[in-house]
């Protein structure tokens, strides 16, 4: 007998088998104001051309928020409204839950409707994360929560947040004369709090816009199964993390290959790596040092070589002793070869 | 006190039945009526009995709609916001320290014109911690552009809150509605009540119709994207603009249920007691009524002429009325069950309203007392009442008494 209930019908989104069979129509369009190079944009015109015309977004307190609306402009082709920073989980469960009674009670059309609601890692992982929890726990509303994670409130301009790497320059955590690191807190693993956490959860993925296809795919398998879902995405962000905006795509690419960022889905409850990630964890590609990545952002420009081994030590462990590697950081059972104490 | 106007027959088929029942029984009550579609909520004491009848209906089969307990009252309020947008009818309620912590969102609703109706069962504020009566919960919002309307009788409650929706749905409208029901006083008081016919509700409620707002994939609208100094200032003077006309329609809505209900509560701004003759009034919010009305009556049997104004809309607040109400009696005690630290003369909210209404209303000046009693859901007595009316009659006879004064203080 499974955890996973039946849910009201979700639309059928079947994944697209091909960058050629992505259609052109786009619901996230001209008229933001992101800076050159903006990840976070690039995912949510992704996140908009996956799910289509069908669909409801609601938008935390965020740069996506400030810069794609501003009145008089705006960039969606979809109905959307603004949500308050720690909302997102809220505002998607209202959503659902008024389309659901309303629909039940034959006040509106009945089809299925895409309830999408975006938040920062400011809004999701910091102060909407209860929100955020309590709505994967419901386990009958049919919504999607994405979580774009920039690594900082970026819209009040930078500052750490929950899921800022260690180390990191922002303007709440900056290098000085005493103190070289303000921030020794490591990021907080989101996807894998959300999928641990409740079992009733029928999907949990992780995505980056480097990996485009792959991310309008699990987004389109995140509508269709059905139940509250959860997408985290991390999104390079040229200001934020200082570096050239036509390196973004790159340093995607190098987040996934050294390791510190890991793309998976679950789907009711059963595990799957993709992309790089699964070649990492297959052993048929070696982790890129984490360097690599850091010394590219002017963030880390104040990194010692200790502060750099530090974090590569922090990826070793994540790669070496989680019982599942950049999803469960419980430590596995060895068998130690090492000495007895 | 509420009379019935319509020929008898007509009364037996509006008045279905009778119930004893508590205030906030008699919000579910009106809830269902209402055919609310989704409803949130969190417990805090003492509105949230509301939801344990909510729950029951919900679960008996009586009353169709999402029934969500959130995670905090911050989300409570976001879910039924976000419901209310996509055509949602909803209800949605909290109390004391509750409702500040759903303030963010309370802050957002009038200007994203959600027309939602929620219980306040007003309580203090922490710390210290009290579970009885103030009313400075409700009252955190006054300015921001809700509706806000105290009850003192379960009967006046279920009344009041299908007035609420009627006349928060209305599209002259179209802002948030709190209604105050005195924590434990009416929250937790039976009385019987009146329950009005289905056919009557549906007659007096029309289908909530957000029109061109709803947010809807038919209907491809942003809303409320960032405006900052261009455009905040014009989005405020269209909530200024629902101000200018809530008195008028408030009228409207009320005669439009005494014709369907045959209930009339008369001008809908405040109940009169014993006024006609009065040389003193007491002016308040709530379920002071009942010692001052007791009060009153006893002290009439002395040949002493003291009436009560009992204030129901808070917001709007109908000044023009209240100084044409009020300005012919020789003095005015307020009795306030809130504080405004700090404010001119050290009064309560009500008192300092209800000064600011006079002086630009009124053609006379009684002298106005200000009376802060009954905090932390401290009983306001007989007694207290008689020595507030006495030194009313001090200040009446010409001999100055201090503009704030506490009631009911130990020591």
């Amino acid at each position: 007998m499974s955890t996973f209930v039946e849910t009201e019908p979700t639309q059928e989104l079947e994944p697209f088998k091909g960058v050629k069979k992505v259609p052109y129509e786009e619901y996230f369009t001209s008229g933001h104001r992101t800076c050159e190079g903006c990840e976070s944009a690039q995912f949510l015109r992704l996140v908009a051309k996956a799910a289509g015309p069908r669909t409801i977004v609601v938008g935390a307190t965020s740069c996506m928020y400030v810069a794609n609306t501003s009145y008089y402009s705006t960039v969606w082709g979809l109905p959307w409204i603004h949500t308050q920073l720690g909302a997102g989980g809220s505002s998607a469960l209202g959503t659902a839950a008024a389309l659901r009674a309303l629909m039940r009670k034959g006040e509106m059309k009945k089809e299925p409707i895409n309830v999408i609601a975006f938040c920062g890692d400011g809004g999701g992982a910091d102060m909407g994360l209860s929100a955020i929890s309590a709505t994967l726990t419901h386990p009958d509303y049919n919504l999607l929560i994405v979580l774009y994670d920039n690594e900082e409130y970026g819209n009040t301009g930078i500052q750490v947040s929950s899921t800022s790497p260690y180390g990191v320059n922002t303007t709440f955590s900056t290098p000085g004369k005493v103190k070289r690191i303000m921030h020794n807190r490591w990021k907080k693993n989101v996807a894998g709090l959300m999928l641990a956490g409740h079992p009733t959860c029928k999907y949990v993925g992780t995505v980056i816009p480097s990996y485009a296809l792959q991310t309008m795919n699990c987004v389109r398998r995140a509508l269709s199964i059905g139940g509250p879902t959860f997408i985290h995405c991390l999104n390079p962000c040229p200001k934020g993390w200082d570096f050239d905006p036509m390196l973004a795509y790159e340093i995607g690419h190098l987040a996934v290959n050294t390791g510190i960022w890991p793309l998976y889905e679950v789907e009711k409850g059963e595990l799957k790596l993709y992309g790089k990630t699964r070649e990492i964890a297959e052993g048929r590609f070696k982790r890129l040092p984490v360097a690599d990545y850091l010394l590219k952002q002017g963030r880390f420009a104040h990194f010692t070589n200790e502060d750099v081994e530090f974090f590569q030590s922090q990826v070793d462990d994540m790669w070496n002793n989680w019982l599942i590697p950049g999803v469960i950081p419980l430590r596995k059972q060895a068998a130690s070869t090492a000495p007895a104490a | 006190m509420a009379t019935l106007t319509l020929p008898v027959k007509e009364q037996q088929k509006v008045l279905a039945q009778e119930a004893l029942i508590t205030g906030s029984e008699a919000i579910a009550v009106a809830c269902k009526l209402a055919n609310v579609d989704v409803v949130t909520a969190y417990p805090i004491r003492p509105y949230d009995t509301v939801m344990q009848y909510m729950s029951q209906l919900v679960a008996d089969g009586e009353l169709d709609c999402e029934f969500i307990v959130a995670d905090s009252e911050n989300s409570q309020f976001e879910i039924v916001k976000h419901a209310s947008v996509c055509g949602a009818r909803v209800f949605c309620g909290s109390s004391g320290i509750g409702w500040m912590y759903a303030m963010e969102v309370l802050t957002v609703t009038p200007s994203l014109r959600v027309p939602m109706v929620a219980l306040v069962g007003n309580r203090a504020l922490d710390d210290p911690g009290a579970f009885g009566v103030e009313h400075n919960d409700a009252l955190a919002v006054r300015d921001l552009g809700w509706n806000l309307v105290w009850v003192d009788t379960a009967q006046e409650a279920l009344d009041t809150a299908l007035i609420c929706y009627r006349f928060a749905e209305d599209r002259r409208i179209f802002v948030p509605v709190a209604i105050s029901c005195d924590g434990a006083f009416l929250t937790h008081s039976q009385s019987l009540v009146k329950l009005p016919a289905a056919e009557q509700v549906k007659k007096f409620l029309p289908k909530y119709n957000r029109g061109e707002l709803l947010v809807h994939p038919d209907n491809v609208i942003s809303v409320a994207p960032q405006c900052n100094e261009d455009w905040v200032m014009e989005v405020r003077r269209q909530n200024y603009a629902v101000t200018e006309r809530a008195c008028d329609v408030l009228r409207e809505v009320y005669a439009e249920f005494e014709s369907i209900f045959g209930r009339k509560y008369g001008n809908p701004f405040f109940e009169e007691y014993r006024t006609e003759d009065a040389e003193i009034v007491l002016f308040g919010m709530g379920t002071l009524s009942t010692p001052a009305k007791v009060t009153i009556d006893k002290l009439r049997e002395q040949g002493k002429k003291v009436g009560l104004v009992r204030l129901r809309w808070f917001r709007p607040f109908a000044g023009a009325e209240i100084a044409k109400a009020l300005e012919r009696f020789r003095a005015i005690a307020v009795l306030d069950r809130d504080l405004s630290l700090g404010s001119p003369d050290l009064s309560g909210v009500v008192a300092t309203e209800l000064r600011s209404a006079l002086y630009t209303n009124a053609k006379t000046r009684p002298p106005v007392l200000d009376f802060l009693c009954g905090l932390g859901g401290r009983e306001v007595t007989v007694p207290d009442v008689e020595k507030i009316v006495e030194i009313t009659f001090e200040a009446a006879a010409g001999k100055p008494q201090p503009l704030t004064q506490w009631i009911g203080l130990r020591g």
